[in-house]
């Protein structure tokens, strides 16, 4: 691997439209770049989306892909950062055997070492929560797999740039004064039998 | 149109721009009235399209437009979009193309790819199946959306009637301003056929995501005219950009004042005329002698509305490495992507180069402008001498495009599809006018030329068209000869036939040993093609028919297809092989 590659977490403002999500990612794909975790929601502002992109990249990749992201018209604005300038976490599920949990004090107390919250608990299984960085919620995994894992997944990363309140100001003060245009979905999906066609 | 039922308007979102208080006198109309009706307002006078089972209610509708919207049925769909292409790159306006769902809508991909990379100003509207239909692998449906996203500047499919006017409005606004491009809309067929209460078409002149222009910032001006102010050997580079600005003016009184010897990449080419003074001539792989060579000894490169595509800077990382760069452009994500700019000034250079002028010192460089023109004399030894006045017994494409130039002044139009032919034609044609060179640059289409002619005689039915194709590239699109017999177009044809794909032919023969490897192409007898089409031609293989031919050809009231057999294994020379520095240009 390019040793100058490195970790960067892309953040994308965008306008809430269809298709968006195809136009955003076929710029990374058309490079050959993998990406590491998308994550996107709405953002704070109402009618303002938000995508979180995580890829492994040189910052000369890295700062003319997020030309190219700005460019495209839905879009508002992206910013990249190294992981030192952003917050990060990411959201972990693991489904166990109840009956390991409660014979084995050893799975109890690493569940707690690790922060873990019991989400769900059945007779037959329990699936516990943490959140935090890769290295932490995969560490889990692998403590856990000898008990019987049976089933983990973990969400994108979602971050916040330490240094954002510029634009958070800007963003709100934008919406407001020209508020996004709503989305339009399509209504006729379901009405096959109420349509003539040829 | 058989279909009379109107789907059941669900209700809408979009609606929201309907309940304005103290609404305008409105009259119900259907979906495709709306998009004819868009066309009116935003000024379109041609369509190039193809009708078909999901665009018939808009075909339909069109029946009644007869008289306010011309429509050019083409013979394919690629052929539609590439004459929207033309039309767009020869009237300034943009290009309108009708195309059906399905196979229709995937035919324009080509075009749609070539306009998208080539900074044209298209509006694509496709028909597209009923919305209910839409994921139920439907007769003629393809995710056209998904198909077309990497190759247009915005996309959208419409399933409700009432977006239609405000859809079109922001295509039409979005594919023409700021670095153009292609815009396709999908339409399905419910939306085509509903009616809606239309309030009327307003011109959309903002959208808040999209920034067209970049700030000119005046800091950036004052360091370019610093660093061109010192400069000892500064060099232009100009492209299309000066064209789709409409900065041809600005353009020439920052080059007169500077003193800067110009060079254009081949979508630049006829920005500034061929005889200008300061005009050195044509940049990259087949571009000429002394503008390759000093790039690499220029101390200052001005880069204007170009992009650095790698047939201009062959190596990257032996390009200019001299020189300080000054790159305008208006698409601020083309500033350091190829080539690192000094001082990028962002945005659209009708305003950033008066500015620019304004502080530069008025110069000339007799010195320097002196070594272009030595450079010049060198390659005219070399390559131009022979290619224009050949001793070998067979034809050279440069003496057609020699005959060419002495006939029509200047002052054609002249279409290229993509190889040899277009290369000389690019390297030899002269132009008095700016708009007069269309050509598939970014994409290398192939086929390109005759289509795109067709456009471009529609965008300028005062001028001369002529179409230079290849007997490679003819064959691609030679259908479209039922459009000029069915137009009753005049266009002129030109086909320069090696009995190769020269180009391909060209690299095998320096590069893989003269393995010959699939380009020896057996062509029908283009005369008797077109004579079935009812266009009169003639072929010719002796030079001294050669200036007659040309004259008949441009003479001749209506089309005409003009074959010149050419020499089979000429070559076009300067060349930068690949990989190669621009300063390592072979003459031979």
């Amino acid at each position: 691997m390019n040793p100058n590659k490195e970790q960067y977490t892309i953040t994308v403002y965008t306008e809430n439209q269809i298709g968006l999500l195809n136009r955003i990612a076929i710029l990374f794909s058309r490079r050959k770049i993998n990406v590491e975790s998308l994550n996107t929601s709405p953002s704070e502002v109402e009618g303002i989306h938000r995508f979180t992109i995580v890829i492994n990249e040189t910052e000369e990749v890295v700062r003319k892909l997020c030309r190219q992201i700005e460019k495209q018209v839905d879009i508002l604005k992206a910013y990249y950062n190294t992981d030192e300038e952003i917050i990060w976490q990411e959201l972990a599920l693991y489904k166990v055997p109840t009956e390991e949990i409660a014979e084995k004090v050893k799975v109890e107390r690493l569940l707690r070492e690790y922060g873990a919250r019991a989400v769900v608990i059945r007779k037959d299984y329990t699936v516990f929560e943490t959140t935090g960085q890769r290295e932490e919620t995969a560490k889990l995994v692998e403590v856990l797999e000898p008990y019987g894992l049976i089933e983990f997944v973990r969400s994108a990363r979602v971050a916040i740039i330490k240094d954002s309140h510029g634009f958070h100001e800007k963003l709100k003060e934008f919406e407001k004064k020209e508020p996004g245009e709503e989305v339009v979905e399509n209504e006729y999906l379901d009405q096959q039998d109420k349509v003539f066609t040829m | 149109m058989s279909n009379a039922t109107t789907t059941p308007a669900p209700q809408s979102k979009a609606k929201t721009t309907a309940a304005k208080k103290a609404a305008p006198a409105t009259r119900e109309i259907t979906g495709s009235v709306a998009v004819l009706d868009a066309f009116i307002e935003e000024g379109v006078d041609t369509i190039f399209g193809y009708p078909g089972g999901a665009i018939m209610p808009i075909y339909d509708a069109l029946y009644d437009y007869q008289e306010k919207l011309k429509h050019i049925l083409v013979r394919h769909e690629q052929g539609g979009i590439h004459a929207a292409q033309g039309y767009a790159r020869s009237s300034g306006k943009t290009g309108v193309v009708f195309a059906t769902s399905g196979p229709g809508a995937t035919n324009l991909v080509t075009g749609l790819a070539d306009a998208m990379i080539d900074s044209t100003p298209l509006v694509c509207v496709t028909g597209q199946v009923f919305a209910h239909l839409l994921g139920t692998d439907a007769f003629q449906e393809t995710d056209v959306i998904n198909i077309t996203t990497p190759v247009t500047k915005w996309n959208y499919q419409v399933t409700d009637a009432t977006e239609i006017p405000s859809v079109l409005a922001k295509a039409f606004y979005i594919a023409g301003s700021g670095r153009p491009g292609p815009v396709l809309i999908d339409i399905t067929k419910n939306a085509q056929i509903q009616k809606f209460n239309y309030e009327g078409y307003t011109k959309c002149t903002h959208i808040r995501s999209y920034r067209p222009k970049p700030i000119v910032r005046k800091e950036h001006i004052r360091a370019a005219a610093e660093l061109i102010n010192q400069a000892q050997r500064p060099f232009v580079l100009f492209g299309q950009g000066v064209i789709l600005g409409n900065a041809e003016k600005e353009f020439k009184e920052f080059v007169e004042k500077s003193g800067i010897p110009s060079a254009w990449t081949i979508l630049g080419l006829s920005a500034l005329p061929t005889d200008h003074p300061l005009n050195v001539g044509m940049l990259g792989m087949h571009g000429n002698y002394g503008p390759n060579v000093l790039t690499n000894e220029c101390d200052v490169l001005i880069a204007v509305g170009m992009r650095f595509d790698d047939r201009v800077t062959g190596r990257l990382d032996k390009y200019a490495k001299q020189a300080t760069v000054i790159h305008l452009d208006i698409d601020p994500a083309e500033i350091d992507k190829n080539v690192k700019a000094a001082v990028g000034v962002w945005g659209d250079c009708k305003e950033t180069l008066p500015l620019l002028t304004e502080l530069i010192q008025k110069k000339t460089y007799p010195e320097w402008l002196k070594r272009f023109k030595d450079y010049y004399k060198e390659e005219v030894d070399a390559v131009i001498k022979d290619e224009l006045n050949p001793s070998t017994e067979q034809m050279t494409m440069g003496e057609v495009m020699k005959v060419l130039n002495q006939l029509t002044k200047g002052d054609a139009i002249i279409v290229t599809d993509v190889g040899q032919h277009q290369m000389v034609a690019c390297r030899y044609a002269e132009f008095n006018k700016t708009r007069s060179n269309i050509t598939s640059g970014g994409l290398g289409t192939m086929g390109f030329g005759l289509p795109a002619a067709i456009g471009a005689k529609f965008g300028a039915p005062d001028r001369t068209v002529v179409s230079i194709s290849g007997d490679g590239g003819f064959q691609m699109t030679l259908q479209e000869l039922g459009t000029i017999m069915q137009s009753g177009i005049d266009v002129k044809i030109l086909v320069l036939n090696n009995r190769f794909l020269g180009m391909v032919r060209q690299w095998q023969e320096l590069f893989n040993d003269k393995r010959y490897s699939s380009v020896d192409i057996v062509s029908p007898d283009f005369v008797t093609v077109a004579k079935g089409y009812g266009i009169a031609g003639q072929s010719i293989d002796r030079r001294t028919d050669l200036e007659k031919a040309v004259k008949d050809m441009l003479d001749h009231k209506g089309s005409y297809l003009l074959e010149v057999v050419v020499g089979k294994e000429n070559n076009v020379f300067p060349m930068v092989p690949q990989g190669c520095s621009v300063s390592e240009i072979r003459l031979k």
